[in-house]
C-alpha cells in the first residue's frame, strides 16, 4: 500500500434490494456495505440466492437498489436514469461475462471496439488504435482480425477482456468469467487478471468457486444478502505458478 | 452516438445475415418494381391515347349547323342551313384564339377513272383544313385561295382512293377523274394517315375547293359544318367561346335565344378516354401497393425474429453502454437500409421491366417521375412505419434479462 490513501472506487451503504416475485417479496439484499479502493482485486463470492448476481447487477449499474447508497467513482447512482447509467458504464466499467458476448461473426478488432462506437468523443483512427492496445495488453495481438467463431474459449474470453479494457474503465467487473474454461485455460485467465492487478487495474471478480478467493487481494463471501464476511489477502497466490505446474493436455 | 457509427453497425449486422436480408428486401423490391412498371403502363397507354387524338388534330373544334338535338326531335331542314361563308369568313378574321379555320362541304359519289370506280366522299374544304386535320400533301399540291376563288375543278386524293382509282400503279397528278359526271383535275395525294382510334379510315377522302363543290357540285350556299382549331389544346375552351359569340353575333341571335349551331371540341373525347386510362392506371397501382405493403409486413416480421434472436447482443450492447434510444435507432436503421435498398433495386428492375414490356410485347410504356419519388418515399416510410415496433421492443429489453438470454 502507498503511503497515500487509495481513491475509493466504489462504496456501496446499506444497499437492499427487493423483488416482488409472483406476488411475494423477495429481499435479495438486506443491507450490504463495503468500500473498494483502487488497485483491489476482489472476489465477491456466494452460493446460488446468495444476492450475488443482484449485487453484480447493482455494482455494474444496471439495476438500482430498493435503498441504501451506491457510489461509483465518486457518482452517486442510486437516482441515475436509465441512459446516464447506460453512459456511465461506457465510461467507468468493463465487464466480462461467463459466456464472452462477443458479437457472432466478427473479428477480434471489431469486438474491441463496439463500446468505443458508443462513445462519440473517439474518433474512427484513435477507436482502431486503442482496440489494437487492448487486444495487445492481452496477448492476441496476432488475432486481431480473427472472427468470434475461429478461435478456442479462452482467446474468446482475451477478446472479451479486451473489450472490457478498451475503454479505460475505473472498474473491470468479470461475472464467473472463467466458469466456462476448462482448469488449465482458467488460470490463464486468472494469469490475466493479476497482471492486470499489478498493473494497478481495479477488478470485482463474482464467482461461486471458493478456489478463486486465494488468488485475490480481498474475498467478500454473501449470504442471504448480508456480507458474511470480509478478509484482505495481503499475499495472493501466484496462478502463474499454478498454470506453469499443470500438464499442457495432448 | 453518431449516425455514422450507427450505420456502420446496422450495416455490419445485416451482411451477417445476406440471405435473409436479401429475402426480405425481396418483398419490397417487388413491390416497388410493380408500381412503377404498372404507373409506367398505365401513363404510356394514355400517352398513346393523346397521340392518337393529336393526330387527329387535339386542338380541332367542329362547328355544326342546329342547336342541340333534345329528346330525339329531328331538326327541319331550315334549321341545317344557319352556317354560312360570312360565318366562315368572320371566323378566319376575328377569334384571336383560333389559329385556322376551313368550311366543310361534303358529298358522297362515285370516283370514276377509267375502267376503275370508287365510292368515297368528296369534301369541299379551304387549304387550311389541312393543318385542322394534320394532313399532309405527299405528292403534288394543294389547291390554293386563287382556285377557291375561281372554283376551280380540281382535287386532292387520299391515298385509299388513289389504290382503287389507279390499282396500276399510274402517277394520278395531272390525271382526270369524274366526281359524278364533273371532271376533276388531280393535283396532290395526301400522305396516308392510316385508321383513326375508331377505326375509320382517313385516307378514304377526296379534297376540294368549297366553291368547287359548293357551286358545281352541291349548288347550295350554305356549309354543312366548320373546322377550326384553337392556338393550343389549353386554349381550346377559349376559342369555343370565342366562336360561340361571333357566330351569335352574325347569326343576330338575341340573349336567351338558343344556339342555332352546335360546337363539338375533339378534348371532350380524350377527356373520356383519359378517364378510362386514369382509371385502369389508379387500379394497377392500387395491386402494386397492395405488393409494397406486404413487402413492409414482411419486413416487420423478420426484424420481430432478428430482434428475439439477438437478444443477448441487445443486453451486451447496453452493458456496455447502449441507450435505449440507440438501440432503436439500430434496428430502426437496419429497417431503413433493408426497405431503401429494396427500394433502389425495386427501381432499377422497374426500369428494366417496363423497358421489356414495350420491346417485347410492345406496350407503350413512360416511366414517371413521380412514381419512382413515390414508391421510394412509401418505401422509407414502410421501413420505419414497420421496423419501429420491432425496434422498440428491442429498446426496451431489459438489459440484466437480456444478457443471459438462452
Amino acid at each position: 500500500m502507498s503511503e497515500q490513501a487509495k481513491k475509493e472506487i466504489i462504496k456501496v451503504s446499506d444497499l437492499r434490494r427487493e423483488f416482488i416475485v409472483g406476488g411475494e417479496k423477495v429481499r435479495a439484499l438486506r443491507g450490504v456495505s463495503f468500500t473498494i479502493h483502487e488497485g483491489e482485486f476482489v472476489t465477491i463470492m456466494g452460493t446460488s440466492g446468495s444476492g450475488k448476481s443482484t449485487l453484480l447487477n447493482i455494482l455494474g449499474c444496471l439495476d438500482t437498489p430498493t435503498s441504501g447508497e451506491y457510489i461509483l467513482d465518486g457518482t452517486s447512482v442510486r437516482t441515475m436514469s436509465k441512459d446516464k447509467r447506460a453512459v456511465l458504464r461506457n465510461r467507468k466499467i468493463g465487464f466480462v461475462f461467463q459466456n464472452y458476448n462477443l458479437l457472432p461473426k466478427t473479428t477480434a478488432v471489431e469486438n474491441v471496439e463496439l463500446p468505443l462506437l458508443y462513445n462519440p468523443a473517439i474518433k474512427p483512427k484513435e477507436r482502431r488504435k486503442l482496440a489494437i492496445d487492448a487486444l495487445d495488453a492481452v496477448g492476441l495481438a496476432d488475432r486481431l482480425e480473427h472472427k468470434s467463431n475461429q478461435m478456442s474459449g479462452g482467446q474468446q474470453q482475451r477478446v472479451a477482456i479486451a473489450r472490457a479494457l478498451v475503454n479505460n474503465p475505473v472498474l473491470v467487473l468479470a461475472d464467473e468469467a472463467t466458469g466456462n474454461l476448462d482448469t488449465r485455460t482458467s488460470f490463464s485467465i486468472l494469469v490475466l487478471f493479476q497482471q492486470l492487478h499489478t498493473e494497478g487495474r481495479t477488478i470485482i471478480f463474482v464467482t461461486h468457486n471458493p478456489d478463486l478467493a486465494a488468488y485475490s487481494s480481498r474475498n467478500i463471501v454473501l449470504r442471504d444478502g448480508k456480507v458474511i464476511s470480509d478478509t484482505i489477502n495481503p499475499s495472493p497466490a501466484s496462478a502463474k505458478e499454478m498454470y506453469d505446474s499443470l500438464p499442457i493436455p495432448d | 452516438m453518431n449516425i455514422v457509427n450507427l450505420l456502420k453497425i446496422a450495416l455490419k449486422a445485416l451482411n451477417n445475415n445476406k440471405l435473409r436480408c436479401f429475402l426480405t428486401m425481396l418483398g419490397i423490391i417487388i413491390g416497388v418494381a410493380s408500381v412503377i412498371t404498372m404507373l409506367a403502363i398505365g401513363q404510356g397507354s394514355k400517352d398513346s391515347i393523346k397521340a392518337q387524338i393529336s393526330e387527329m388534330g387535339s386542338n380541332m373544334i367542329m362547328i355544326f349547323p342546329g342547336g342541340d338535338r333534345r329528346g330525339g326531335v329531328k331538326q327541319s331542314a331550315d334549321d341545317m342551313q344557319t352556317l354560312k361563308i360570312a360565318d366562315y369568313e368572320a371566323l378566319a378574321t376575328e377569334a384571336p384564339s383560333v389559329a385556322a379555320v376551313s368550311p366543310s362541304v361534303n358529298s358522297g359519289g362515285q370516283f370514276i377513272n377509267g375502267n376503275n370506280n370508287w365510292p368515297s366522299s368528296l369534301y369541299g374544304v379551304a387549304p387550311s383544313y389541312l393543318d385542322i386535320r394534320k394532313l399532309k400533301v405527299g405528292e403534288g399540291d394543294m389547291f390554293t385561295d386563287q382556285d377557291i376563288k375561281s372554283a376551280a375543278k380540281v382535287c386532292v386524293l387520299g391515298k385509299t382512293v388513289v389504290d382503287n382509282l389507279f390499282p396500276d400503279g399510274t402517277n394520278p397528278i395531272g390525271k382526270t377523274v369524274r366526281f359524278n359526271k364533273i371532271p376533276l383535275t388531280v393535283i396532290g395525294v395526301l400522305e396516308a394517315k392510316g385508321a383513326n382510334a375508331m377505326g375509320m379510315d382517313q385516307d378514304d377522302v377526296v379534297l376540294a375547293p368549297y366553291t368547287t363543290v359548293m357551286k358545281r357540285v352541291l349548288a347550295v350556299d350554305y356549309i354543312q359544318s366548320l373546322f377550326a382549331s384553337a392556338l393550343s389544346e389549353e386554349m381550346a375552351d377559349q376559342a369555343m367561346d370565342e366562336i360561340t359569340s361571333i357566330l351569335r353575333d352574325n347569326h343576330k341571335l338575341a340573349a336567351g335565344v338558343e344556339d342555332d349551331f352546335t360546337l363539338r371540341s375533339q378534348q371532350e373525347l380524350s377527356q373520356m378516354m383519359n378517364s378510362t386510362s386514369d382509371m385502369m392506371t389508379v387500379l394497377l397501382a392500387c395491386i402494386a401497393g397492395i405488393s409494397l405493403l406486404v413487402g413492409g409486413i414482411g419486413i416487420m416480421n423478420i426484424m420481430y425474429v432478428s430482434v428475439t434472436e439477438r437478444t443477448r447482443e441487445i443486453g451486451l450492447r447496453m452493458s456496455i453502454g447502449a441507450r435505449s434510444r440507440d438501440i432503436l435507432a439500430q434496428f430502426l436503421i437496419e429497417a431503413v437500409i433493408i426497405s431503401v435498398s429494396g427500394g433502389i433495386i425495386g427501381v432499377i428492375l422497374g426500369g428494366i421491366a417496363s423497358w421489356l414490356v414495350n420491346v417485347v410485347i410492345h406496350w407503350p410504356v413512360n416511366i414517371q417521375i413521380y412514381s419512382v419519388a413515390l414508391s421510394f418515399a412509401v418505401c422509407t416510410v414502410t421501413g420505419v412505419f414497420f421496423g419501429w415496433y420491432p425496434a422498440k421492443k428491442a429498446a426496451n429489453l431489459d438489459p440484466i434479462e437480456a444478457i443471459r438470454y438462452e
